[in-house]
């Protein structure tokens, strides 16, 4: 298993830099403490180097970089709606092209709302015009910025201001499989990652980079708000999410699914539940549920890459 | 050259001509030849640009909003739905301020379904901070898309621009259009260079966050560009004219008006018939004119009030706001507001059905009768099927 | 630097940092560094969410900006060999 948050400390020689030194990213944004989203984009930057150009929705992703005349990145930036970031991202592109700036990296950096909701169309149709960019989807499991209203990407179960418990958070499916419809859909590369496995974040940002056409990066950012946990646990939470299949790490790439961390001893889920007040309505029974749907997630992944290896 | 062309021919030629760099399209009926056409012109060679098909209105917009950042000369076409798909990103372009020109076959929205020519799309749109043109002609507007891109690429003015075109009546007939030179295009049109640009080397945030504390600031200036757009679009036009050897007198071309009585404001191709029916009325001794509305955003307040003097204005609106007459209507009588002249509203052309010689006949006579009994009512749907034999 | 809108740019970019913002201010607790228990594992550095965590160079011990550091406390729950506790600021 490779070096996931305070496991760092274990392996790695003191006084050495395990991910790139150069800062993209300046203090004094805007979003709350303890914030998943300003981890990974510090991370992905870091990975992406500075000829990336980047696009941004609505979400908190447009409100953490600053309110004008500041900003908080070392890249350019550009906002638009809520539901266009991958039709953007192709219009970037194609203007780059045009322009013969073709060692520029476009990035489309969207929530899990403004992607697997209503983004999901301009998100298809940029992978369908073939558009050479990277699009990541921070996931932070709702429409936080409006104050944690349940999207296609909350996990079932969770509360949120519009799943606020009883009948109804069964009628929900849970978790639209954003990937897996990306590969379908053509995708060149896939891959999930997670802010408390930085290296593994930094190597599949660069493999992205490194191959052409549109790539696409799953990232668990959670949020001390929405998920009603103590600030300080991010990191804790997000690599218990790994830990316990809540959140597995793999990719797709050169037409393969492979794990890109292996579970060993996979902890219950409960473990990564117990943390987050947005799970403390469930009872023993529906954790148990949960404990289910994620081993079949997982025994269905399982599948899923034996037979994309045949 | 003169080529027999449709509008819509006419408007890709135009945004070849223009040398556009990328384009984002989508099929609408009655815009869809123009998409069309410029893929054959990509796919042939003709056109250095870069093509993007694109999944809907609302993507083709937010990616030309994209391109334009980076300082390329941007093209799409739409009409009806897809023009109020986009509405959200309209406000967008206009907002971060990117000139993007863009061709309007102007036609119903529903439902129920009409596939049909009328204004009322375009007009939903008068307020998202987009310059309006409306075209009476082919030629028209092949010149009008020149003119968009000079106008809208002015650093003083930085807005984008619809040019609008009546579905079915320009964008599939055929009539006899110039085409400019390559060289002489070139000329009047320099390349887009826009300032500031996104840079990579000096990584800026564009569009960003603002709080209530400049907010205002920066409408203001939307507000006070859109205003000095007015002279642009003058100049753009006379130099047009110097260049190509015609051009059609700024923001409303006043048709024999100078000593008209009265005067019927009218906007895109049924000005045409309005000014054959002035000449044959003007024949029998009827001092009648045509002030054909050139452009309708920014709104040619000026212009309007020189007609102050007329008796009797007649507005009429291919469209109809449900509220309180068309918007055309509305504007024009609220740009005379303080003179004593009589003002009416009449509405037709709807959903494809024709303007003809004799509607517009009718209306010339109704408002001659109003010059001497006063007025009959503020608004007249003409040729409506409402049993009076009037029509 | 703007005064009226006359002054603004044509459209609205960005001119300054956020560097001016002095997010430090949100802060109920303090990360206090106790350089004697610090491995310079950089675990700190490495996911303190607002490039509050400073280590210039390779070798060097982790210093806090905290004209910036929001008091998350990540770099505390996370630190190894629990070198960085959080101390209430005083009211
Ligand atoms: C068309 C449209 N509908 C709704 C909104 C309101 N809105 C702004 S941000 C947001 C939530 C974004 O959620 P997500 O994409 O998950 O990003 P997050 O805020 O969670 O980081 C919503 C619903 C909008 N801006 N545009
Ligand atoms: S609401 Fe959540 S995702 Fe948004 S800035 Fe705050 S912590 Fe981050
Ligand atoms: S408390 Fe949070 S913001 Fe402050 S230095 Fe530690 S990780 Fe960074
Ligand atoms: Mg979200």
């Amino acid at each position: 298993m490779a070096r996931g948050g305070g496991e760092l400390i274990r392996e790695h020689m003191s006084g050495k830099f395990i991910i790139p030194r150069e800062e993209l990213m300046h203090p004094g944004h805007s979003a709350c403490p303890g914030c998943g989203e300003p981890i990974a984009m510090r991370l992905l930057l870091k990975a992406l180097g500075p000829r990336t150009v980047m696009n941004v929705p609505a979400g908190c992703c447009a409100v953490i970089p600053g309110v004008w005349p500041r900003y908080s990145l070392k890249i350019p930036l550009i906002d638009h709606a809520f539901e266009c970031t991958g039709a953007t991202s192709s219009g970037i592109r194609a203007a780059l092209d045009a322009k013969g700036m073709n060692d520029i990296t476009v990035v489309g950096w969207a929530g899990d709302g403004g992607t697997v909701d209503i983004g999901l169309q301009s998100l298809s149709g940029a992978i369908d015009r073939g558009t050479d960019f990277l699009y990541v989807m921070y996931d932070n499991e709702a429409y936080m910025n409006t104050g944690s209203q349940c999207s296609g990407s909350t996990p079932w179960g969770a509360w949120t201001t519009t799943t606020p418990g009883g009948n109804e958070i069964s009628h929900r499916t849970g978790k639209k499989r954003i990937l897996e419809m990306l590969v379908e859909n053509g995708i060149s590369y896939a891959a999930t990652v997670n802010i408390a496995f930085p290296e593994d974040l930094i190597k599949r940002a660069q493999i992205a980079q490194s191959i052409r056409g549109p790539k696409f990066l799953h990232i668990l950012s959670p949020c001390p708000s929405g998920w009603k946990m103590d600030p300080s646990k991010t990191v804790e939470v997000a690599k218990l999410a790994t830990q316990t299949g809540m959140f597995p790490l793999y990719e797709y790439r050169d037409s393969q699914y492979q794990f890109t961390e292996e579970i060993k001893d996979r902890k219950p889920v409960e473990e990564y539940l117990r943390l987050q007040r947005r799970f403390r309505h469930l009872s023993p029974t529906q954790i148990s549920e949960i404990q289910n749907l994620v081993d079949n997630r997982l025994r269905e992944l399982d599948a899923r890459m034996e037979a994309s290896r045949k | 050259m003169i080529d027999a062309l449709t509008a819509n021919q006419a408007a890709a030629i135009a945004a070849k001509l223009a040398r556009i760099e990328v384009a984002a399209v989508y099929p609408i009926t009655p815009q869809t030849t123009i998409s069309e056409m410029m893929a054959e012109m990509v796919s042939r060679g003709e056109l250095d640009a870069r093509f993007m098909l694109m999944e809907s209105e609302h993507s083709a917009m937010s990616a030309l909003i994209g391109a334009s950042y980076v300082g390329a000369r941007t093209f799409t076409a739409t009409s009806s739905h897809g023009l109020a798909l986009m509405h959200e990103v309209l406000m967008w372009a206009s907002g971060v301020r990117r000139p993007i020109v863009m061709p309007v076959a102007a036609r119903t929205i529903g439902g129920p379904w009409n596939i049909w020519g009328e204004h009322m799309d375009v007009i939903t749109e008068r307020d998202v901070g987009w310059m309006q043109f409306y075209c009476e002609n082919n030629q028209e507007v092949l010149d009008t898309v020149l003119m968009a891109y000079k106008v809208s690429e002015d650093p003083s003015v930085m807005l984008p621009a619809m040019v609008v075109i009546d579905g079915f009546i320009l964008t599939h007939t055929v009539d006899a259009v110039s085409v400019p030179e390559q060289h002489l295009v070139d000329e009047y049109l320099p390349s887009f260079n826009p300032d500031p640009v996104l840079n990579i080397d000096d990584p800026r945030r564009f569009g960003g966050l603002i709080m209530p504390d400049w907010w205002t600031e920066f409408r203001y200036r939307i507000a006070l560009d859109m205003e000095g757009a007015k002279k642009r679009i003058q100049e753009a036009d006379a130099e047009f004219g110097k260049i190509f050897g015609r051009n059609y007198g700024g923001l409303v071309e006043n048709y024999r008006t100078d000593d008209a009585d009265v005067v019927l404001v009218i906007a895109g191709s049924a000005a045409g018939t309005a000014k054959e029916v002035v000449d044959h009325l003007r024949d029998e001794g009827l001092r009648v004119g045509v002030a054909r509305m050139r452009v309708f955003r920014p709104f040619p307040s000026e212009e309007i009030a020189e007609l102050n003097s007329k008796d009797v204005i007649g507005v009429f609106d291919r469209s109809y706001t449900f509220g309180d007459g068309g918007a055309m209507f509305n504007e024009v009588r609220s740009a005379m507001h303080g003179s004593d002249n009589i003002i009416k509203n009449y509405v037709g052309g709807l959903g494809g059905r024709d303007v003809t010689a004799a509607h517009i006949e009718w209306i010339f006579r109704n408002m001659l009768d109003i010059l001497d009994n006063g007025l009959d009512r503020k608004i007249e749907w003409v040729g409506l099927r409402d049993g009076s034999g009037r029509w | 630097m703007y005064e009226t809108y006359r002054d603004l740019p044509p459209i609205q970019i960005t001119t300054e940092s956020t560097k001016g913002n002095q997010t430090g201010t949100w802060r109920t607790f303090r990360p206090v560094i106790d350089l004697d228990k610090c491995d310079r594992c950089y675990t700190c550095w490495i996911f303190c969410p607002d490039v509050s965590i400073i280590v210039e160079e390779e070798g060097d011990y982790p210093s806090i900006d905290l004209i910036h550091c929001k008091g998350c406390g990540i770099c505390a729950n996370d630190c190894g060999p629990g070198a960085i506790t959080m101390e209430r600021e005083p009211l």
